[in-house]
């Protein structure tokens, strides 16, 4: 069920990003969604990828500093609200949210969240005990 | 205009130095064999007698003493005399997690505080005057060690100690404070924070100053003397002969009388281990003929200098030391604390991390900064920023314990520090002195 993103450490220096980007370019590895966490120091760019464990080889080969973590993936209708109810149902149960991030789903209608809590199991638990639906890996590349 | 404390010795013929210095080297040759089983077998070693020294001419044939020896014996195994008769410890850092310790008589503490009193004389300080100490007080010897020169001197000593500019500040217009006691870049600080609280330096009652723990120039000098309407005097010494006050600096600022009717000094290759005559710079070594709890034998102190037997305008026959020129090793002083490469390393693998780091050393509004930058790795690695900030935080404290002064960590990416085929380049300094 957990989504397998993977986690990339980017010294804050010009051209970093762009080095990275080509290595998963060459590698023909596909993006569905992308994120960027930043300090004054260093990045930390988060990706979900069609391939994850080929991603991780091809930039470890590389040098890179990377690693894979499991996250959730929700799917919310795209209303106002949507996002919010989610929210509430991990609040509720007290599961905090580590970070999130939205891209488009290929379904009209709605869109997909990926949430990084703690506790995986809880959130799920939590999640679809208020008709949250969760997805798959495989729902994001068809 | 000489200012002696004590122009007896100050001011003595070369000659009576020389008796005093062969009395004190006899009394402590025979101190060391008989009281210090690492001396003992040191001399056996090298077929040396006590009776085999009779004169200074003779120090040639004793051993030379490395700091490394301090460290082997560690914490009081090359102390000369017993617990009772000590009166005080202090110890500085040493190369790993260890301390460098070192131990006092009753007697010691008198030759060191004289030496200290001969420095606060020679710059100008009198009875009369107020003494200002902003060297760190506690195990450092700095500040306690310009603090019993002052109170022997019969001056008024203030044990400020180091930090809270702003009470300095308040303290040198309030009380009063002659003269400053201080490292260099503390100084340069200080008079910043005059200037930016309008305060006019020529309104103070401060005229001198006392500096050293730290490398500092000329130029340093002469803005410290513009920025704090002084003259800035220059001291020397490290916590292994006694503390500062080994070396002091009088108004001709030429050099440093060494105080060597206590610490008898010796210039050598530091390759051949020869002596080298005045005038050449090479390794500095102090014979400590003076004191009896930690009696050190031609102690190797890694700061290049040279010396000159000349009298000095300023009357004193005492033998200068020129600023110290450098060290044979690769210890930094960063905001007057010795920090050692090999300190860092050993954190870092305490850790248990990779030992891929550089050091970077900055001066920054005056005050010295260090950065350790450490290179990404798996282990360090997180998918959380609030994870890779909480190790950053772990290896900040960690150093900031064993080295005694904080420093920052800067992440990198891995294998973009350099490597070298040789002895890795773990120090940029960029520190232009």
């Amino acid at each position: 069920m957990p989504i397998k993103q993977i986690s990339i450490f980017v010294e804050n220096k010009p051209g970093r990003l762009a080095l990275i980007t080509s290595i998963i370019a060459r590698h023909n590895i596909d993006i569905r969604a992308l994120s960027i966490a930043d300090t004054t120091d260093y990045g930390i760019l988060r990706l979900i990828v069609n391939n994850p464990d080929n991603a991780v080889s091809a930039l470890k080969d590389e040098g890179m500093t990377v690693s894979a973590t499991e996250v959730l993936g929700i799917a919310i209708p795209d209303v106002p609200g949507g996002f919010a109810s989610a929210i509430r149902a991990l609040s509720d149960a007290d599961i905090s949210v580590e970070y999130a991030y939205a891209f488009i789903s290929p379904e009209k209608g709605s869109a997909y969240v990926i949430i990084r809590v703690e506790d995986i199991e809880a959130a799920s638990k939590a999640l679809l005990g208020s008709g949250i639906k969760l997805i798959e890996q495989s729902e994001i590349f068809h | 205009m000489c200012n002696c404390f004590n122009p007896e010795i100050e001011t003595a013929s070369r000659e009576y130095l020389r008796a005093v210095q062969s009395a004190g080297l006899i009394k402590m040759v025979y101190n060391c064999y008989n009281n210090v089983p690492f001396y003992k077998q040191k001399f056996d070693e090298a077929g040396i007698k006590p009776q085999d020294i009779r004169t200074v001419d003779d120090i040639g044939k004793l051993p030379f003493t490395v700091k490394q020896d301090l460290r082997d014996n560690y914490p009081f195994g090359l102390f000369a005399v017993p617990k009772e008769k000590l009166v005080r410890i202090h110890a500085s850092s040493g190369t790993t997690g260890k301390q460098t310790v070192v131990g006092y008589t009753a007697g010691d503490i008198k030759c060191w505080s004289e030496g200290a009193a001969r420095a606060i004389a020679a710059a100008g300080g009198t009875k009369s005057d107020t003494i200002h100490v902003s060297y760190g007080y506690g195990l450092f010897t700095g500040g306690l060690g310009l603090h019993y020169g002052a109170e022997m001197l019969g001056a008024v000593v203030i044990p400020v100690s180091s930090g809270n500019t702003a009470r300095q500040v308040q303290i040198l217009q309030d009380f009063g404070s002659n003269i400053l006691c201080c490292t260099p870049s503390y100084a340069m600080f200080i008079g910043e924070t005059l200037r930016e609280m309008g305060v006019d330096p020529k309104t103070l009652p401060l005229r001198a100053g006392i500096f050293g723990a730290e490398p500092w120039s000329e130029n340093m000098r002469k803005e410290i003397e513009k920025s704090l309407a002084i003259t800035a005097y220059d001291i020397y010494g490290l916590s292994e002969i006694a503390g500062p006050g080994v070396a002091y600096e009088c108004s001709e600022q030429a050099g440093m009388h060494i105080c060597e009717d206590f610490f008898y000094p010796e210039v050598i290759d530091p390759d051949t281990l020869e002596p080298l005559p005045d005038g050449t710079y090479g390794e500095l070594v102090f014979t400590c003929i003076g004191k009896e709890a930690l009696p050190l034998v031609r102690y190797r102190t890694r700061d290049i200098s040279a010396l000159s037997h000349e009298t000095c305008a300023c009357g004193r026959t005492l033998v200068r030391m020129q600023k110290p020129r450098g060290r044979t090793d690769d210890m930094l002083i960063i905001r007057g604390v010795n920090v050692f490469p090999s300190q860092v390393e050993h954190v870092i693998l305490s850790l248990g991390m990779e030992p891929n780091y550089q050091i970077v050393v900055e001066r920054v509004n005056n005050l010295d900064t260090m950065t350790v930058q450490i290179e990404m790795s798996e282990t360090l690695f997180s998918d959380s920023v609030r994870r890779i900030e909480e190790t950053e935080r772990k290896i900040c404290g960690a150093l900031q314990s064993t080295l005694g002064v904080s420093t920052a960590v800067h992440l990198v990416e891995p294998h973009t520090l350099p490597r070298s085929e040789g002895k890795a380049v773990r120090v940029i300094d960029k520190r232009k002195i």
